[in-house]
């Protein structure tokens, strides 16, 4: 039961021949491509690292950076073994190394599919991430002079002004925070006792925000503190009032912002994979086809191509077998690596 | 009174046309380089053209994109030349075209030397330009109600952000101008009042500054108001204080940042004016050593090349003669219009 058969005429097998060497360069370069993109990515997320609680997302560049390499070096091969197919007389020596050949860039080729679909599962895993180091982050805000976290202040203000966003979920985060330190309270004077005293933690809450949070689209000057307080400020009205501070949540921008340069990403992923998958295919087709012309006479005769001899079961049994004779054999060898003059091959796979 | 006159054999002459024609290749590259950036010299300057009072310095990059372009055009037609070159059938055609052809490419190639000779000497007319614009930036501040000035305030928030500067030539600049509209302030609290009150022009003048002035790099958070008022906020010593806001002003910080992509693009046009300058001059020798084999039986003789038949002052007077010679034929108005009144050497008469 032959899986996909083709006929392929001679001049049929030159074409697939030679379209199979362009087609591998221009995979090389896109496999060159992916590379770059997932190192372009994970400078991307670590810049950011600072406000991040987990690396778990960097999986995703990572996996990008192996398969791009990986892909180069197999593109390499695919094309100099079409370089080397239609010379009936330099094939043969492909024999060996071209199954696990097969095995191995499907594998490979299949992680890109992975990482595509990690880059949206693991979408919560980054919100929670830039949840907690964001919480962190805001929360050591005032720690200038703790050694750690003393860059914490311009780390958070810098992505405040960058990515035009306030607090964790919104700016109200920055109510619930000590912000500012004590080394910069009088606390001689009432209003500082007054507020100490009314919290229980004995914390210098404000209804008030960092100037990072202040948007320069507002028309009047930027209203940073007692923000719950219509009456400090003339002509203000909090409820109302929404070009003063950004609205946005730092979390939120920051998801959008990776998630957009995934989605971007993701289509040339998918290109990438289809090109790889499109040479595998014509690879083991141009592989099958010139096996049925070695040892023939006339090179210009019509063979046949498959993707698989047996049916699918049928070769996953077979190489199932053949990976548990390696291994017990291996085994054999080991045990008996003692004992010289033991013949390694055509022995009886002993149990352990 | 011949001008770098050089012997070229055979093998000489061909090995020149092939290492020019690569050379002029690169040229070409060497003046797209160019156009470009004199484009993205002419696109950062437009993009702070809302803090520049007038437009003079845009002449170095229009002058760049001018140059680039002529200098591809120069380049491409010394490659069809030196492919031709080696033809004796095929290089006669040129003739009539090479005259002209060097009097245009030793104008935009010179053209491409004063441009960056202009990029160091137009810097006093950038501060100026900088210096009122940022005046006037900072003046009309508050005016987000006025049309055609509403814009100001954020595009000085954003360049004080991005730049990392305070006001135009430091942070008191804040302090001569009322930057808080009048719309925001409570005429009826005493404080405002005391504030107009004390002032000529019955402006309402603070000792702060807006919040695009913070420094995130500061440990304490921003202080923006009565920055001079040392008792207002605790521990606090402003002549000592560096960190809080920024001190550096803006125009300098401007000049310097186009002061510096000013240096840069002017070391690389540096080096395609040399590139180019040598095409030509190859290009000169090829001609001329060329001239030499033309109408002869035997190609393969040894000829004289030369950049110039006569000395540089009288090359000059040639060319500029005929030009002279146009310009004032038009000045001479025909009441006598002879009709041999033509370009040998009339006597002109003044109107």
């Amino acid at each position: 039961m032959v899986l996909l058969k083709m006929k392929f005429p001679f001049q049929k097998r030159v074409r697939l021949a030679q379209g199979l060497w362009l087609l591998s360069w221009v995979a090389m370069f896109s496999g060159a491509i992916t590379f770059a993109m997932g190192v372009f990515l994970k400078t991307e997320l670590h810049r950011r690292s600072e406000v991040m609680h987990s690396m778990d997302i960097h999986i995703v560049p990572n996996l990008l950076m192996a398969v791009g390499l990986a892909s180069v070096g197999i593109n390499i091969c695919a094309g100099k073994v079409c370089q080397d197919s239609l010379d009936p007389s330099r094939f043969p020596r492909w024999k060996t190394f071209l199954p696990p050949f097969f095995c191995f860039s499907v594998f490979l080729t299949s992680l890109l599919l992975v990482a595509m679909i990690l880059s949206f599962a693991l979408q919560p895993s980054l919100e929670e991430s830039l949840k907690i180091g964001l919480k962190n982050g805001i929360s050591f805000y005032k720690d200038t002079d703790t050694p750690g976290r003393c860059f914490q202040k311009e780390t958070i203000d810098r992505l405040q002004i960058e990515f035009q966003c306030c607090g964790n979920t919104n700016y109200r985060d920055w109510f619930e925070v000590q912000w500012i330190s004590n080394r910069y309270l009088d606390f001689t004077s009432k209003e500082v006792k007054d507020r100490v005293r009314s919290n229980v933690d004995g914390r210098y809450l404000l209804d008030g925000v960092p100037f990072s949070c202040c948007n320069p689209a507002s028309p009047r000057p930027c209203i940073q503190y007692s923000l719950r307080d219509n009456s400090v400020h003339y002509n203000y009205e909090y409820q109302t009032e929404e070009l003063n501070l950004y609205s946005r949540g730092c979390r939120q921008a920051l998801v959008s912002y990776y998630m957009g340069l995934m989605n971007t990403i993701g289509p040339c992923v998918l290109f990438d994979f289809l090109l790889q998958m499109a040479i595998l295919v014509s690879l083991r087709y141009l592989q099958t086809a010139m096996e049925g012309v070695i040892g023939q006479e006339n090179v210009e005769i019509e063979t046949e191509g498959y993707i698989l001899e047996k049916g699918v079961k049928e070769t996953l049994l077979e190489t199932k077998e053949k990976v548990k004779r390696l291994l017990q054999l291996a085994q054999v060898g080991d045990a008996s690596s003692t004992t010289p003059g033991t013949q390694p091959e055509e022995e009886k796979p002993a149990t352990a | 009174m011949v001008v770098g006159k050089m012997k070229f054999t055979f093998q000489k002459r061909v090995k020149l046309a092939q290492g020019l024609w690569l050379l002029s290749w690169l040229a070409t590259l060497g003046g797209a380089v160019t156009f470009t950036l004199g484009c993205f010299l002419k696109t950062e300057l437009r993009r702070r053209g809302e803090v520049m009072d007038n437009t003079d310095i845009h002449c170095v990059p229009n002058t760049l994109m001018i140059v680039g372009l002529a200098s591809m055009g120069i380049n491409y037609f010394a490659s069809r030349i030196c492919q031709d070159a080696l033809d004796p059938g095929r290089f006669p055609r040129w003739k009539t075209f090479l005259k002209p052809y060097f009097g245009c490419s030793v104008f935009f190639t010179t053209l491409m030397l004063i441009s960056v000779i202009l990029s160091y000497a137009m810097k006093g007319s950038l501060e100026t330009s900088l210096k009122i614009g940022l005046k006037n930036g900072i003046r009309f501040y508050k005016d987000t109600d006025t049309p055609g000035r509403c814009f100001q305030k954020q595009t000085i928030d954003h360049l004080q952000m991005e730049f990392q500067c305070c006001g135009n030539n430091d942070y008191k600049d804040w302090f001569e101008v009322q930057w808080i509209s009048n719309r925001y302030l409570d005429f009826s609290s005493k404080e405002v009042k005391d504030c107009i009150k004390s002032n000529v022009d019955g402006r309402y003048l603070v000792d702060g500054v807006p919040f695009s002035c913070c420094n995130p790099s500061s440990p304490r958070p921003c202080i923006q108001y009565k920055i001079t008022n040392n008792t207002a906020h605790y521990n606090y010593d402003h002549q000592t204080e560096e960190l809080n806001i920024f001190i550096r002003g803006c125009r300098e910080a401007l000049v310097n940042y186009y002061m510096g992509l000013m240096n840069t693009i002017g070391a690389v046009v540096l080096s395609v004016f040399l590139l180019q300058s040598s095409v030509l001059a190859s290009v000169r020798l090829l001609q001329t050593s060329m001239e030499a084999v033309a109408g002869q039986e035997n190609v393969e003789i040894e000829t004289e090349g030369y950049l110039l038949e006569k000395g540089v002052k009288e090359t000059f007077m040639e060319y500029v003669d005929p030009v002279l010679k146009l310009l004032l034929l038009n000045q001479v108005t025909p009441p006598e219009a002879k009709p041999e009144a033509g370009a040998t050497g009339t006597t002109t008469t003044t109107s």
